[in-house]
């Protein structure tokens, strides 16, 4: 499907939708103004459709720097008489979280919604926190589709909420959501305004302590408000399909629950939540009405479990919690169908289902996701190393890496991430690693990751005098998550060309006194290059500028030029350089020990001719 | 009725468009679907997996041993999922190989394809493998392997949806100038099913 179909399908039409497009076709049909996001997975999609529809829709959209400028941009807009939309993946609302507890503060005035991503089972992420907990800590209402459908009606659903209650909407959805494709229903799009206007009003919108300490107050009051709407919305809903046994669920853990009960034509009454907190108390009381036990089925953290306990607490109630405490579900991990149907039995006193399945015994090749074929990330990590060991370092640095497709460095044989924990620390815990050790220092951080958290670190650096190299992995693009524009590149989220922001530039004006550039692709530049920056004291920068293999491909493509490369056998020696240093997925074993490059995978970047010893790699004729 | 699909590949081998148009084919039946699709870091050279079910279903995800059918990319990877498969589920799977670079770097071992192929025979009931790049060779392009499997998943029995109403949604999802090669293998891998 065309993603254009989003926003020039008409109403009533039905469309096989991802949950993420199916997030945008809901903001079109609230009339959204302005939206933004800084890329993440799983919520990427989000903003890869709205890059290409945005003007179109008459809608402002930007990727911004990081998660938390994108929060701000969006609270600014709902401050302004403006519907405005921001998402990211979990970990980057950990990035707004500061602007986020304020903005449930300070209220706003038109809907805004956050979306948050989840990823349960850590798909592409560096954890699984749980960010319903977010709305807990806020103050804020929740809401968790279940699907691409729900996804668009929530959306709509939370706009009003959002303005009923002058509250921010934390939109929860998990990776089995956002990318479930199902059949969406489309409503009618809203045309969104144009401009809004700030009205001034500094004691509603500026959190000096005398200020906060009111709005706090008032928080609370908006609160008790939403737990009455929770407890009357249409989005909360009972199913009693008999038996005494209750399930409480919500969200993505929601689907198993219906399906084994339908396949297995089980007896159990369910309250399915969709507006999750505040938790709809008086509901949930009539719930559990002629129950004895109640199963909590949620996608990660006991969180309605644990509202669960305290309301039976509260109300002094003789009823069973069974959930994540107590056994009945596991507390990590992203549920499956056969997870929830153990649960259900278990709960129901069943035996559990012995299922028959076929059990492939065979040993299996590991199939780890590797850089692609002409990565310049490769040609990099390949000199670096080099020049490693041409200074007898080998072992001896400290390579703190970053987010981003070369944290897949972290394989042999580059093995060039030691430690990273989120978004820009490379360079931040690089620091502490100069400070703390006399041992080498490479930092590794990606073009867009720089601009999103890179830069307080560097000036750190600078300022408290470090001894350290920072790598700036210049592949002109937000490659990991699907190819988005970075602020170096002259294009922005509306389409139109934008400023570059020269990362050269920007480093030398923090005050790095060595600054290099290269191209990756010419390994003896490179090699060099690193070199000499290893026997330097102090900040050392180097750039590592070429453009992701997948811009270049499309690039190829379109021309119609593509060139490969194949081993002249007479030349080959064997040595497996190519394949133990550089290691190119392109060049394989064959059975009786030749090497090979298989022309399919092949991208033609050359590298390896610079690699090879005996000169025995040359363009397939 | 809820009909279960697996699919499993390597990323870049068209198990997403594949699985993209099967679930636009049943919404033209008029049939409801749902399915899983993986996305960011894993597609890099990794394993993709989607899950469709057609019918009344919520959750797009098959348990163990309850696939309708599936369809390996990749014999390996048809190995992989194998759990998916109970005693009366369909299995197609590519016979041509591809070798992860952790072999090559030899910190892992892709078992023999005598023995694999042995295997599949040995435990699945319904099964057909099919030298899905050759096919695809033949057709005037190895990048249309993904069809030549969807032809033959299509011939199967008991898949859901008739040929012509799968051709529909394929000239929809693919580039026009593709269509006449990506047809050919389509129909290529029907009749590897058909003809059996």
């Amino acid at each position: 499907m065309n993603v254009r179909k989003i926003l020039t399908a008409g109403e009533g039409e039905k469309l096989f939708l991802l949950g993420n497009e199916a997030a945008v076709r809901g903001a079109l049909e609230s009339g959204v103004s302005v939206a933004s996001t800084y890329p993440g997975t799983p919520s990427s999609e989000i903003g890869n459709v709205l890059w290409k529809i945005a003007k179109d829709a008459g809608m402002y959209f930007e990727f911004s720097t990081n998660e938390k400028v994108a929060l701000e941009v969006s609270a600014a807009a709902a401050a302004s008489n403006l519907r405005s939309f921001v998402f990211m993946k979990h970990v980057g609302l950990n990035v707004a979280a500061d602007s986020f507890m304020s903005t449930a503060y300070l209220g706003v005035n038109k809907g805004m919604v956050i979306l948050t991503a989840d990823d349960p089972s850590m798909y592409s992420s560096q954890n699984e926190q749980d960010n319903r907990i977010y709305a807990r800590l806020a103050g804020v209402p929740l809401l968790e589709p279940a699907n691409p459908q729900e996804v668009k009606d929530y959306m709509k659903y939370a706009y009003g909420l959002s303005e009923e209650l002058h509250l921010p909407v934390l939109f929860r959805t998990t990776t089995r959501v956002s990318h479930m494709r199902g059949v969406v229903k489309t409503g009618k799009i809203v045309s969104p305004v144009k401009k809004g206007v700030f009205e001034k009003a500094p004691s509603k919108y500026v959190p000096v302590p005398q200020n906060s300490r009111r709005m706090h107050k008032e928080l609370i009051e908006k609160l008790k408000k939403a737990e009455v709407l929770a407890s009357e919305s249409k989005l909360n809903e009972i199913f009693d399909f008999g038996g005494n046994l209750g399930i409480i669920t919500s969200g993505g853990a929601s689907n198993y629950v219906f399906d084994v009960i339908n396949e297995r034509g089980l007896k159990v009454k369910v309250l399915k939540l969709g507006f999750s907190y505040p938790f709809p108390e008086e509901l949930v009381l009539k719930f559990l009405e002629g129950l004895d036990k109640v199963l909590v089925v949620e996608e990660v953290e006991p969180v309605m479990e644990n509202d669960l306990l305290a309301l039976i607490g509260k109300k002094k109630l003789n009823i069973d919690v069974l959930g994540k405490y107590n056994g009945f579900l596991p507390r990590i991990y992203e549920y499956t169908p056969d997870i929830v149907e153990d649960g259900i039995r278990k709960a129901l006193g069943k035996e559990k289902k012995e299922k028959v399945s076929i059990n492939n015994t065979l040993p299996l090749p590991s199939r780890p996701p590797v850089l692609c074929p002409g990565c310049p990330h490769r040609a990099t990590y390949f000199a670096i190393k080099k020049a490693v060991k041409k200074l007898g370092l080998e072992g001896k640095v400290i390579y703190p890496s970053d987010i981003g497709c070369y944290t897949l460095g972290v394989q042999p044989p580059y093995e060039t991430a030691d430690f990273l924990l989120s978004m820009g620390a490379s360079i931040g815990s690089a620091n502490g690693f100069a400070h703390a050790t006399d041992q080498k220092i490479i930092a590794f951080i990606g073009d867009s990751t720089f601009f999103h958290a890179g830069l307080p670190p560097l000036v750190d650096a600078v300022h408290n005098k470090a001894n350290l190299l920072v790598v700036i992995l210049d592949n002109r693009t937000t490659a990991m998550t699907g190819r988005q524009p970075s602020p170096s590149e002259p294009v922005n989220g509306m389409g139109e060309n934008a400023p570059e922001i020269s990362i050269e530039n920007t480093v030398k004006g923090i005050g790095v006194e060595f600054v290099k550039k290269v191209d990756p692709y010419n390994l003896q530049n490179t090699e060099k290059a690193f070199e000499e920056a290893l026997q330097r004291e102090g900040v050392s920068v180097i750039i590592a500028k070429h453009p992701c293999a997948l811009i270049t491909d499309g690039q190829k493509r379109k021309r119609n030029v593509w060139i490969t490369f194949t081993i002249n056998q007479e030349k080959c020696t064997r040595c497996k350089v190519c394949i133990t240093d550089l290691a190119c997925p392109a060049f394989f074993v064959a059975d009786d020990g030749s090497i090979h490059i298989d022309p399919l995978i092949c991208d033609g970047c050359g590298v390896c001719t610079q690699v090879c010893p005996e000169h025995a790699i040359e363009v397939r004729k | 009725m809820i009909y279960k699909i697996h699919l499993t590949g390597v990323g870049g081998q068209g198990t997403i468009k594949t699985s993209t148009i099967i679930g636009e084919a049943a919404i033209k039946k008029g049939l409801n679907v749902v399915m899983s699709e993986v996305h960011g870091m894993a597609q890099r050279g990794g394993v993709v997996n989607t899950d469709i079910k057609i019918g009344n279903a919520k959750s797009p995800l098959i348990g163990k041993g309850d696939a309708d059918l599936i369809i390996g990319f990749e014999p390996a990877e048809t190995l992989r999922s194998l759990d998916k498969a109970g005693e009366k589920t369909f299995v197609i799977t590519n016979s041509a190989r591809i070798i992860p670079f952790t072999v090559s770097l030899g910190i892992s071992e892709y078992p023999k394809i005598n023995d694999v192929m042995e295997f599949l025979k040995s435990h699945v009931k319904n099964l057909f493998v099919i030298d899905a790049e050759k096919v695809a060779k033949e057709a005037g392009n190895i990048m249309s392997l993904n069809m030549v499997l969807l032809g033959a998943a299509t011939a199967t029995p008991n898949f859901p949806l008739e040929k012509e109403i799968v051709i529909e949604a394929m000239k929809e999802n693919l580039p026009p100038k593709t269509i006449d090669i990506n047809l050919r293998a389509f129909e290529a891998g029907f009749l590897k099913v058909r003809s059996k």
